[in-house]
């Protein structure tokens, strides 16, 4: 049996367990990626800020924001749509459709996601082109970092961290504006009568916007953030990720080598761009990584040093693990549109689809009036002196419209039964009554059901119809109660 | 560094331990997780300075702040009572037969007397109101000494044969059997008679001589067709609503013995506001007389106390 090697303690102080940020200088790059992230961002910020500012007629009765999530009153209104606080499996349905909607795009061209369209990308992309504005590219960027602080370093570092605090309460802050009518909070914000909660949102959105795409950038990607993490999990040899093609590129070696040296060198001439204009700081020729999110800025990189090089673009491209396989034999590569009709993405489209299309037939068959009904329980019936039996329930009911609606609550079933409601005269019972309902609103009422001596206990149900052109109506069960052999 | 060691595969450095073979690469965590934490040890510290925290041998440190979860609960509780204040000011000043006219102060009423109820009047009358043998139900509409709002209120604020409450509802029964009055044969025909007028005996020659004992010893209080008093709180015996029990051997207890229940005087213990609202609230029960419709806009003052009591936006 080996015996173990004695542990011999370390003579140095022991290594640190914490490591400090690497800050990424990345450099400028221009190419056709870049130039999709560009047009990718502007239409997401442009989206974002617009969008509460949209106006939408819904009769005078409800707001007229197109977006709006109104916490007061539990509403959602999303233009011609209203959800209620009861309609919230839309939402849900939505949060399902996005999570495999992840799967979909994941399955079908990797991290897209957390290349193009992540806020987090998005603004650690902003945010690193406001350090080239004012510090300079790679080199400027990374001599100021190894400065020593003088008044001219932190006057750059100050004007800087300001310009983020700009973009931050813009970004940021905009967000309050889904919650509340927008131009009337615009107004209040500025005059200083908005409701608190709304400056706090405003401080909490912009200093998190600051810290994160300001400061925290790719660690947000690679320690804070789950979601890279599922995407691995999902990603397959058949999903379009970032490759470096090694079997072309290797052996690196620089032109003047290669020259020297025909056949020995890959097409890599080990120059760095891709390492240097990378925004989280990792080196794609150690293949697929964590710290990847796709943006492809590193295949811009690399296909202008190809086309000086005078070599055939693409070393580092948008490729699967299987082409890359196949390549190296020799084969052709598939071809992209091909990847998205395989199994495994039309199962996920099938799935999100059916979803949608589920979540589309609900919306467009639903009713805009509902009655609930709580019965009383305590007691369960009451004895008239009359020998008659009452049960008393508690109705709930929703006019879903923009506008007031006559409402013609009635009984089904319960032979003989009546009823009638502490604000009406009792001698006024009868089997339907008429509630005018506000607009977009739920009435409470009260009703007593007075049914004949001998009644026993049955179900039967309450219906309510709203009047109007499309009459809709809607049915709720219930219970009657009364004294009996049960 | 003598014995710095970096794996093959990563080239990573290990940090120089070993065991049976397998050596700890140096991945650290991001310094910035260690400051987070040294920022929440900072935070826990002024914490414990700013709020009770530190215990000592009879009490705790008291915190600079200066908070308390009792002053937070008394603050709380003005802050409720504030905000009820409008409404209680209305309740005070209204003639209770007024009420109807203003659903709002109305619902604002029966929603205050809910909760008094569930305080004061549960022990007797049951969590649903519904009663038990001797303790009447307030949900129907059978009510010995009236059902209208004033009588309700009258009811609540001088009890039921309460001792020494001049004002109080007084009768007795008296006790036929065990004084004598009647015999036991006669008893017996009069529960028969009694019985018969809700139907739930049949009419026989029994019954007969038990009208003749009602006559002559009954109908003094609960009336010639046995409809009962209610200036003297004597029961309706002709309906189905039995307060002590509606067996043959329960009524004929009853003329026997009288049970009679009693009630405290309200008004001793509780402010009128709180005994408008119980009143209101019993009112409510489905079992409330003389109600008056309400006026549409008669309401100008009660308007927004109680609004989203009934229309509620959720």
């Amino acid at each position: 049996m080996n015996k173990p090697e004695p542990i011999t303690p370390s003579a140095e102080a022991p290594v640190s367990l914490y490591a400090k940020h690497e800050p990424v200088f990345n450099r400028r790059i221009d190419g056709k990626f870049r130039r999709i992230k560009w047009a990718i961002m502007a239409a997401c910020l442009a989206i974002y800020w617009v969008t509460p500012w949209l106006r939408w007629d819904r009769g005078p009765y409800a707001p007229d924001q197109a977006v709006l999530i109104d916490l007061e009153h539990r509403r959602f209104y999303m233009f011609g749509i209203e959800i209620w606080p009861q309609e919230f499996y839309f939402v849900a349905g939505l949060l399902i459709m996005a999570g495999i909607g992840l799967f979909l795009v994941t399955s079908a061209v990797g991290r897209a996601w957390c290349g193009y369209a992540c806020p987090q990308t998005v603004w650690t992309d902003l945010f690193q082109h406001v350090d080239r504005l004012i510090d300079g590219d790679r080199n400027a960027r990374f001599r100021l970092y190894k400065a020593p602080w003088g008044p001219a370093k932190i006057a750059r570092r100050v004007f800087k961290w300001a310009i983020y605090l700009a973009i931050s309460f813009a970004t940021g802050g905009a967000w309050i504006f889904y919650f509340a009518d927008a131009p009337t909070l615009h107004q209040e914000f500025w005059s200083g009568t908005a409701a608190p909660v709304a400056y706090g949102t405003v401080l909490v959105l912009t200093l998190t916007t600051f810290a994160l795409g300001g400061f925290m950038r790719e660690q947000v990607c690679i320690y804070m953030c789950p979601w890279p993490r599922i995407q691995t999990a999902m990603l397959d040899e058949k999903s379009l990720i970032v490759t470096y093609k090694e079997w072309r590129g290797e052996k690196r070696g620089s032109l003047k080598k290669a020259q020297k040296n025909p056949g020995e060198y890959g097409d890599c001439i080990d120059c760095n761009q891709c390492v240097a204009v990378c925004p989280t700081g990792i080196d794609i020729r150690e293949g697929p990584q964590i710290g990847c999110i796709t943006c492809a800025l590193c295949i811009d990189a690399c296909d202008r040093v190809m086309a000086e090089t005078g070599r055939p673009r693409g070393l580092i491209d948008y490729a699967t693990l299987e082409d890359a396989e196949n390549e190296k034999k020799g084969h052709p590569p598939t071809r992209h549109a091909k990847l998205i009709w395989r199994p495994r993405t039309l199962v996920y489209f099938a799935v999100w689809a059916g979803i949608g299309l589920g979540l589309l037939f609900m919306l467009g068959t639903r009713v805009h009036t509902d009655v609930s009904v709580a019965k009383d329980r305590n007691p369960p019936y009451i004895l008239m002196s009359d020998g008659s039996v009452r049960n008393g329930y508690t109705l709930r009911l929703h006019n879903m419209q923009n506008r007031p609606r006559d409402m013609v609550l009635g009984i089904e079933g319960l032979p003989g039964a009546v009823m009638w409601t502490e604000d009406m005269a009792r001698e006024a019972a009868s089997r339907t009554l008429t509630r005018t309902v506000a607009p977009d609103a739920t009435q409470v009422v009260r009703v007593y059901v007075v049914a004949p001596e001998d009644t026993r206990d049955q179900d039967f149900a309450f219906t309510l119809e709203a009047q109007g052109e499309e009459r809709e109506s809607d049915t709720a069960k219930a219970q009657f109660d009364a004294p009996g052999d049960e | 560094m003598a014995d710095k060691r970096f794996d093959e595969a990563t080239q990573t450095e290990t940090v120089g331990h070993e065991w049976d073979g397998i050596e700890e690469l140096n991945t650290p965590l991001p310094r910035w997780w260690l400051w987070t934490f040294y920022a929440c040890i900072v935070f826990a510290i002024g914490y414990t300075v700013a709020y009770p925290a530190w215990p000592g041998i009879s009490s705790a440190t008291q915190g600079v702040l200066g908070w308390t979860s009792r002053g937070q609960l008394a603050k709380e509780m003005d802050e409720a009572a504030a905000a009820r204040a409008r409404t209680v000011a209305s309740l005070a000043d209204m003639p209770i037969e007024e009420l109807p006219q203003h659903p709002e102060l109305m619902r604002a009423a029966v929603a205050g007397g809910s909760a008094a109820f569930k305080v004061n009047c549960v022990q007797c009358h049951g969590a649903g109101a519904a009663g038990s043998k001797g303790y009447p139900n307030l949900n129907d509409d059978d009510w010995l000494w009236g059902g209208d709002l004033q009588t309700i209120e009258t009811t609540l604020i001088y009890g039921i044969r309460q001792p020494g409450e001049e004002m109080t509802r007084q009768s007795m029964m008296p006790n036929f059997g065990s004084d004598g009055l009647l015999d036991a044969g006669q008893i017996r025909d009069v529960a028969g008679y009694v019985l018969s007028l809700s139907g739930k005996e049949k009419t026989s020659a029994a019954t007969q001589r038990g009208a003749q004992v009602f006559a002559d010893n009954c109908a003094v209080c609960h009336g010639e067709n046995a409809k009962g008093n209610r200036d003297l709180g004597a029961p309706n015996l002709s309906d189905a609503i039995w307060l002590d029990g509606g067996s043959k051997a329960e009524v004929e207890a009853q003329i026997h013995h009288p049970h009679h229940g009693v009630m405290p005087a309200w008004g001793e213990r509780l402010d009128p506001v709180t005994i408008k609202m119980l009143a209101a609230y019993v009112h409510s029960l489905g079992g409330g007389e003389e109600f008056a419709a309400p006026v549409a806009d008669a309401a100008p003052e009660g308007e927004d106390i109680a609004e989203e009591a009934a229309e509620t936006r959720e």
